[in-house]
């Protein structure tokens, strides 16, 4: 097994043989989701902090979904209900999950950096849901497993994001992921989506939809928030829907066998056409399946780490003959 | 008043066009004498370092004392003895304080508290730093306003700055613009470029900084006025300043350290302490900047200190305030990366942190000639340096250069014919320094006096 790192901060710098290590944990725990029972007892006794600091319905259910499925003790924290408001800093916040003995910390946070500063502070591991516009590794790991479902070698197959990558953390992890996996990656969307010498990551840039897709063999298809317009990016939602959006016309012109993927929630009619989205092409609900997945092996893998590391030290509750 | 005989050392004064091994008496609070083999009687104060080089007290005309209001960060106090330990006799603090140095009793405030230094206020140019209403500029000169910036922001309102520059020109004092669309800064905390892709920080584009320098340049040139830029950071913005002035328009400049020693890589670590204003750039533009240091296109190193408490900086990167402190740093930083790497003589770097900064605020300072002011730094090129956060004289130790070990060690600093600064030499170097009576009747070293 390739594993041996405490924390999933990003995926810029992860080694194909690493990509390969979760994807094939992955599959032996996709295969416990299809039973009866969901159930199996590998994270019995260890505690994990779900720590949001920015709204998330499915992100959130994910990774609870997956540690509950592991059996083990789930907390969870969000910024509404926190003392976050109250002015307490975020280093404040690690020093008190580090003093109730958390061993594995999923945090979602509007900054990007914040799970970083976070492994200064705290001494379990820390899985990165999403810090701002930088990195969201487990999203990246599960469209990654979806794609291998039905693609096997990724190595030379065409994949296209479509969207607004700037502000797209979905966007920088597959990149990393994909390029990994030796994928021929293509950006598609408006200049004011680009992030700056974003080339120079390995990708094309493309502002033809047409051009970017009809050879694809994915189509991963990014949500286009709707403060981008106020924000000064699109002139219109309208425009960019015509200009670069997914409907069953584009859906014609390009491959027969394309998959088309959203890390959701869609927007119906903005980025993707309703019969694309629930069309056959869409493996949009396989990703919410597989997401679970990809979460319950990054936190196995993760407290085998921390096992390993731990192996030294004696069994209290032997000595005292629990 | 003491009399100090600083002998025999490498004596650079660009400003007299001095480089060579002479003699330079101190009495009397100015320098009395220079020249070889000069007499001293028995109640001068020898100083003879074999490495040490003399040179005039640096001149830091960007500096951050945070006093009024952000006393738990620096005080004038604080920030002088900083100074000090950074060879730094003259420095020009900031007026964005709480509340804003913007009325003639603030101006009078902040320069009398200057006692290690020469402190020279900069007063606001607008009432608050709003950029509204011009402040009373020739009563704040008169209370002794070096300069007028509005630093932190620029003076957005093109016409607001116009008549800026027009007044001033009247009061002859120099008006020092902070250059950053805000509307292009937007929500950026880091350079645009590569960095800012693969951080996920929000970009600043250079042009936020070069499209102000461009408007600065053509109000100062169409009203007339002297012009100063501060801390100048992209290609850009370099080139500007090159043509205007080569178009015979009066506008000096200013960089910093961090602007030719770090480049946008450095933020990639999300640590806040290279969180600055400008951002730190690409290393293109650090090219740049070398480049207009060299050609004179930059007239002055500065070290805009802008010190900020561990509770302020121990945040996420976008939560945290801009700004590093630098006084202490600004010389050996200087020397190692621009003197050791060959790109400009030691006299060269020595006139971008004394008499070109004195120019560029109109002040009587950075050189050594006689009669002038003994404003004097001692110190040894290839000292080398460990930057601790313990070795900080700075109430703040918000720096990215903790941990490195630099070349520029400052020995001795002198204000007024005074030592302010003193370094233990008994525990750093092998020196030696004698007081003329005692060691001309026993030969015997007096280390650490």
């Amino acid at each position: 097994m390739t594993w041996t790192r405490k924390h999933l901060l990003g995926l810029e710098g992860i080694g194909y043989d690493e990509v390969v290590t979760i994807l094939d944990t992955t599959s032996r725990f996709r295969e416990i989701l299809d039973r009866s029972v969901k159930k199996v007892p590998t994270l019995r006794g260890i505690t994990v902090v779900n720590l949001f600091f920015e709204a998330s319905t499915r992100t959130r259910m994910s990774f609870e979904l997956a540690e509950k499925r592991l059996s083990a003790d789930v907390l969870n924290f969000s910024a509404s209900s926190s003392s976050l408001k109250k002015g307490e800093t975020l280093r404040d916040t690690a020093r008190n999950i580090e003093a109730m003995k958390v061993d594995i910390v999923v945090m979602r946070h509007p900054s990007p950096g914040a799970p970083h500063f976070l492994t200064d502070h705290i001494d379990g591991s820390i899985i990165n849901a999403g810090d701002g516009p930088h990195e969201h590794p487990t999203q990246a790991l599960l469209d990654l497993f979806t794609m291998r479902e039905h693609v096997a070698d990724l190595r030379g197959k065409r994949v296209t994001i479509v969207g607004d990558i700037l502000h797209s953390r979905v966007a920088r992890s597959d990149i990393w992921g994909l390029k990994a996996l030796g994928a021929d990656v293509t950006l598609c969307g408006p200049n004011t989506f680009m992030p700056a010498e974003v080339e120079q990551l390995g990708v094309t840039v493309s502002h033809d939809i047409r051009d970017a897709t009809v050879e694809a063999d994915i189509v991963n298809i990014l949500r286009i928030q709707r403060e981008r317009q106020s924000g000064g990016f699109l002139p219109s939602l309208r425009e960019y829907s015509a200009l670069f959006g997914i409907n069953a016309a584009r859906l014609r012109e390009m491959k027969p066998d394309v998959l088309i993927m959203h890390p959701g929630p869609i927007n119906r009619g903005v980025e993707i056409a309703p019969d694309v989205a629930d069309g056959d092409r869409s493996v949009i609900l396989e990703q919410v399946t597989n997401g679970v997945a990809v979460r319950m092996a990054i936190l196995y893998l993760l407290s085998m780490v921390r096992a390993s590391k731990q192996v030294e030290e004696p069994d209290i509750l032997a000595e005292v003959g629990a | 008043m003491s009399k100090i005989l600083l002998r025999g050392m490498r004596l650079i004064d660009p400003a007299t066009a001095t480089d060579e091994r002479i003699d330079l008496l101190i009495a009397d609070g100015v320098v009395a004498s220079r020249g070889v083999g000069i007499a001293v009687d028995e109640e001068t104060r020898i100083v003879e370092i074999p490495e040490g080089v003399v040179a005039p007290g640096l001149v830091d005309m960007h500096v951050h004392l945070r006093e009024p209001g952000g006393e738990q960060e620096e005080t004038v106090e604080s920030g002088t003895r900083a100074a000090v330990h950074g060879g730094i006799t003259t420095l020009a603090a900031m007026p964005n304080t709480e509340p804003t140095i913007d009325t003639p009793a603030w101006v009078e405030y902040v320069r009398s508290r200057g006692k290690l230094t020469n402190v020279h206020p900069i007063a606001a140019i607008t009432v608050g730093r709003e950029g509204k209403t011009l402040a009373p500029l020739a009563e704040l000169a008169e209370a002794g306003a070096v300069a007028f910036s509005d630093d932190g922001r620029s003076v957005a309102d093109a016409n607001v700055m116009r008549r800026a520059l027009q007044y001033a020109t009247m009061i002859g004092r120099v008006i020092i613009a902070h250059c950053e669309d805000q509307a292009l800064v937007g929500s950026g905390t880091v350079n645009e470029g590569l960095a800012s892709t693969r951080s996920g920080l929000s970009p600043i584009p250079a042009v936020a900084e070069e499209t102000i320098v461009a408007r600065d340049i053509l109000l100062a040139k169409s009203a007339g006025a002297r012009l100063h830029i501060a801390h100048v950071s992209t290609r850009g913005s370099v080139e500007l300043v090159r043509r205007a002035k080569a178009d015979g328009i009066t506008v000096t400049c200013e960089t910093c350290p961090h602007y030719f020693c770090l480049t946008d890589d450095d933020v990639r670590s999300y640590d806040t302490s290279t969180r600055v204003n400008p951002p730190l750039r690409s290393a293109d533009d650090v090219e740049a900047i070398r480049e207009g240091l060299r050609d004179g296109t930059i007239d002055a190193v500065a070290s805009d200190h802008a010190p900020h408490s561990l509770e302020e900086k121990q945040v996420e990167f976008d939560a945290a305030p801009p700004g590093m402190v630098g006084m202490e740093t600004l010389l050996p930083l200087t020397i190692t990366h621009m003197v050791d790497t060959g790109i400009l003589s030691l006299g060269k770097a020595i006139a971008l942190m004394t008499i070109e900064p004195a120019r560029a605020l109109g002040i009587a300072a950075g050189t050594l000639e006689t009669g002038a002011a003994a404003d004097v730094v001692v110190f040894d090129p290839d000292g080398k340096v460990e930057v601790t956060a313990d070795w900080f004289r700075s109430l703040s130790k918000n720096s990215p250069f903790i941990g490195s070990t630099l070349s520029g060690r400052v020995l001795m600093t002198i204000h007024n014919g005074e030592v302010v600064f003193e370094e233990d030499l008994g525990t750093a170097h092998g020196s030696s320094e004698n007081h003329g009576k005692r060691a001309a009747e026993s030969n015997e070293l007096v280390v650490g006096v």
